[in-house]
């Protein structure tokens, strides 16, 4: 598809809205990142990304190596699960996932050895710049491989474009702007040269023209470390932008924004510009893979608050239960009052600590009242539309929260509901304490359960419908044989001598036969001619002396 | 350990109803000085029995409708219209003035139609307008600003005439009340009198009209604070200004004998005030930042229109009410951009 080229500001834009919020990254990166323990017990759930989960290909008591594919991925849009340590798998089924409802999902639980025994995982490639790019997506899908920035999605498909789709630009988020979360700053100070080779080798596979890292301007040790990494390598075809310090810089919508300028469509998805946009660690983790032979099977997870005695950045293995990181940063402290998985602004609330940490979790947050006070009732929205300068989208939250308050769902995808990122800068701002985010999650859901509501039943519709016309159908077929049959069978004018001729043949035919017929069969084929005579003698007789 | 959940954001809010409240009235403060000052205790009575009467009301009518007293009472929000309702009303007025304004602002206008955030129409301007339309003679008994050589009179008289409406031995109604320069200017322009000579009167004084420049000065600082402290916005002042300052400009260029001039009009009655105190209430005013432009601009307009061709002096209630009534069209019709989108009707 032809699209305009891309170009990259000399000046990175400020973001439409948005807010700036205290950075509160320092706490967790005054320790260097170091790798946690490896638990006794892994629980590691089979969806850990968008799209369908992973189907098991263990059983209980097999044993399995670090690295070693326990679930495989049918369905396009999913991705595989592998041991994040050796040892034995001590069961499947249900466990507490990270969710705010506390809801169970399907796990396997690996009982550790402690030996931490690698496994062969071909993954590994020799000469990944002459490679294939579809060798390549193959094996990133392979090794389990989701963005790593928060959403999950399956990597292997952000990197499949399209037969006929060329990539302008290839942006690497490196925002991080959510307050608390520094996993990607820690990985960005501690492993720059992975993130960079990820970047090649994505590079490679989309064959993009450009190459950007969008980092926010607060956090300059990270932007060394990369530039002097990127100078290192000798490479000058990826280039480092400081973007403006304000939330949600990080969005990739905004970040491409902030880099380019460019708006991506409402509903559409960068590469209709000609974009693809992926996480830091995302890059990293494909460096791993495809470099050491290493699946995904470990991210940084930053765990901090007031809440934790010794915030850090960790390389937590997948399936890590909470409690075991918050035990490895010194345990709780007093003034522990929550306990949430991602940011302040878009994680989410943890009502227990025993869920594992997955490939989506980049902070642990365990909070004290002063950092998330308790929510007061909510006041009645005043309309004052402090939402409204914050609002990275240019929507009107105080209307959508109004159409979501009365339930008219039309009204409020009329004011595109679906444009909303749930940054969360509106109720931020919100004077009355409204949750504004939660008004909208809930219209979501609404619409979203109205919609497949409304599928199904035009789906009965239209097989209702197709079943009357279908009768119909037949009904009308079967008059126009019947009557076909009729005017076969009615006199055709002008024929009569024909006719006539035809029924004298007809009455000649059955005269004929019955002329046939009233002779009687008789079994007089192989006689003698006396015998022959005989009967023609008995006939005659017969004949004529039934007559007298 | 299990944890109490709560839905992101999660970070602490700095921002509330009372403060933006409290805000207001901190910006109230320069110009109700200058009221103060210019027009005596009658002003503070004003205040004080409309901000009463108000809290009253509300606490009342709360309790009827089973809502929470003390936190809703606690947003400010009843006060502020007690407040904004008295810096309008003439200081001389009967006690009785304030307290059916405020309550027909709370009851009706507020609470009737479910209360904060509900309203339709700025409350304190409904007071207002019932009180123009039902009492005129006592919503005309402002007194002499001081400095006028002119008789004032002293807290005591002041009381008296508000509560028992008693004047002094010696003193006529007429003899200690005084017509507002709007009211003079329009009189007089309807007697042929041409605005250099309206102008001349020392009753005039500089530019406006003798003290209100100065309270009109005092409200626009407090306004322009607000404005700096975020607590309003500025498309509702500057567009209401604007459209009334260009207005009156284009009438008085065209005929500067029988149109005040736009400096008289940005600087008499209640336009500062109304700028950015009355017609910046969120609630009653278009919610679009595209919109407010238009909504201010109406107000702008129609507040010249009322006072030069109208049968009241002063147009802002009038103009303020009218607009409230548009705001819900002029949101509907100007949305803003949304990200991703070409224009705003694309959707």
């Amino acid at each position: 598809m032809p699209h305009l080229m891309v170009t990259l500001l000399a000046q990175p834009k400020r973001i439409a809205g948005g807010l700036r919020l205290d950075a509160n990254k320092a706490q967790s990166l005054q320790q260097p990142l170091r790798t946690a323990n490896v638990p006794e017990q892994l629980y590691i759930p089979l969806s850990q990304h968008i799209g369908e989960a992973a189907e098991p290909l263990v059983k209980v008591g097999d044993e399995v190596l670090k690295g070693q594919l326990i679930a495989r991925s049918s369905a396009y849009i999913s991705a595989p699960v592998h041991a994040s340590s050796s040892g034995k798998i001590a069961a499947i089924g249900d466990y507490p996932v990270p969710h705010p409802s506390g809801m169970r999902a399907a796990c396997i639980v690996i009982a550790t050895d402690g030996k931490d025994q690698p496994a062969d995982t071909g993954l590994k490639m020799d000469a990944v710049f002459d490679a294939d790019a579809a060798d390549i997506r193959q094996r990133v899908r392979d090794a389990g491989i989701v963005g790593l920035g928060g959403a999950g999605f399956p990597t292997s498909v952000k990197l499949n474009p399209g037969p006929d789709r060329e990539i302008d630009l290839l942006v690497i988020n490196a925002a991080e702007c959510e307050p608390y979360i520094s996993c990607d700053e820690a990985l960005m100070c501690s492993r720059p040269w992975e993130i960079i080779d990820g970047v090649r080798i994505m590079r490679h596979a989309l064959n993009a023209r450009q190459v950007v890292i969008g980092i926010e301007d607060n956090m300059p040790r990270a932007l060394e470390c990369l530039q002097h990494c990127l100078d290192e390598m000798g490479e000058t075809d990826i280039q480092l932008t400081p973007v403006p310090t304000i939330y949600p810089a990080g969005g990739e919508k905004q970040l491409i924004y902030a880099l380019t300028g460019e708006e991506v469509p409402s509903q559409g998805l960068p590469i209709d510009l000609g974009i693809v946009c992926h996480n830091v660690g995302t890059a990293a983790a494909v460096a791993r893979a495809l470099l050491q032979g290493e699946p995904l099977i470990s991210r940084v997870v930053t765990v901090t608050g007031e809440g934790v005695r010794q915030p850090a950045n960790l390389e937590v293995r997948i399936g890590t239960p909470v409690a075991e990181l918050i035990k490895e940063c010194g345990g709780y402290t007093d003034e522990v009052a929550r306990l949430l998985m991602g940011g302040p602004m878009m994680g989410f609330s943890l009502p227990s600590d025993a869920v594992p940490s997955i490939k989506t979790s980049n902070c642990i947050l365990a909070a004290s009242y002063r950092e998330t006070p308790q929510v007061t009732a909510a006041s009645p929205c005043i309309r004052c539309s402090d939402c409204v300068d914050v609002c990275p989208a240019g929507l009107l939250p105080q209307q959508l929260y109004w159409y979501a308050h009365a339930r008219n769902f039309d009204r409020i995808q009329d004011h595109n509901l679906f444009d909303c990122i749930e940054c969360g800068c509106c109720a931020q701002v919100c004077p009355s304490h409204i949750p504004l985010v939660g008004y909208y999650r809930f219209a979501k859901t609404e619409i979203w359960a109205l919609e497949s509501e409304r599928q199904f039943s035009d789906m009965a519709r239209q097989r209702h419908e197709f079943r009357i016309e279908r009768l119909e159908r037949e009904k009308k077929a079967l008059e126009e044989r019947r009557a076909k049959a009729r005017k076969a069978l009615k006199p055709k004018v002008g024929d009569a001598d024909a006719k006539q001729a035809e029924i004298a043949a007809a009455l000649q035919r059955v005269k004929a036969k019955k002329a046939a017929q009233s002779v009687q069969p008789r079994n007089t084929g192989n006689l003698t001619e006396q015998q022959q005579a005989d009967i023609a003698e008995a006939d005659r007789r017969r004949s004529t002396g039934g007559q007298s | 350990m299990e944890f109490p959940i709560q839905s992101s954001p999660c970070l602490p809010l700095n921002n509330s109803l009372s403060r933006l409240m409290v805000r207001v009235m901190l910006g109230l403060i320069p110009g109700t000085l200058a009221l103060l000052w210019f027009f005596g205790w009658g002003v503070l009575f004003n205040l004080l029995i409309a901000s009463a009467t108000a809290l009253l009301a509300e606490t009342t009518m709360l309790r009827l409708r089973s809502r929470p007293v003390m936190s809703t009472l606690s947003d400010g929000s009843a006060l502020l219209t007690g407040l904004l309702l008295g810096l309008s009303l003439p200081p001389l007025a009967p006690w009785w003035i304030p307290v059916v304004g405020a309550l027909f602002a709370i009851v009706v206008a507020k609470q009737l139609y479910g209360g904060l955030g509900y309203n339709p129409f700025n409350p304190a301007m409904v007071g207002f307008v019932v009180l123009i339309i039902s009492f005129p003679l006592q919503m005309t008994l402002w007194p002499p600003p001081q400095g006028l050589e002119a008789e004032t009179l002293g807290l005591i008289d002041t009381l008296r005439l508000v509560f028992t409406e008693a004047l002094p031995a010696d003193a006529t109604l007429d003899s200690v009340t005084m017509a507002t320069p709007l009211d003079v200017a329009k009189t007089r322009i309807g007697l042929n009198y041409t605005w250099g000579e309206i102008l001349a009167d020392p009753s005039f004084g500089g530019f406006a009209g003798h003290g209100w420049e100065w309270i009109n000065i005092g409200f626009l600082l407090g306004g322009l604070w607000l404005w700096q402290k975020r607590a309003i916005h500025w498309q509702i002042p500057v567009s209401m200004l604007g459209s009334l300052f260009i207005v009156s400009l284009f009438f008085y260029i065209a005929d500067a004998d029988s149109f005040g001039s736009p400096v008289f009009h940005l600087f008499s009655g209640a336009t500062m005030l109304g700028a950015f105190f009355i017609a910046t209430d969120p609630v009653s005013a278009a919610t679009t930042h595209r919109g407010r432009l238009y909504y201010g601009a109406g107000i702008g307009v129609l507040t010249y229109i009322i006072r030069t061709w109208g049968g009241y002096p002063e147009g802002i209630a009038f103009a303020v009410l009218l607009m409230n009534m548009a705001a819900p069209t002029i949101d509907y019709l100007t949305p803003s951009r949304v990200f991703g989108r070409k224009d705003p009707e694309e959707s």
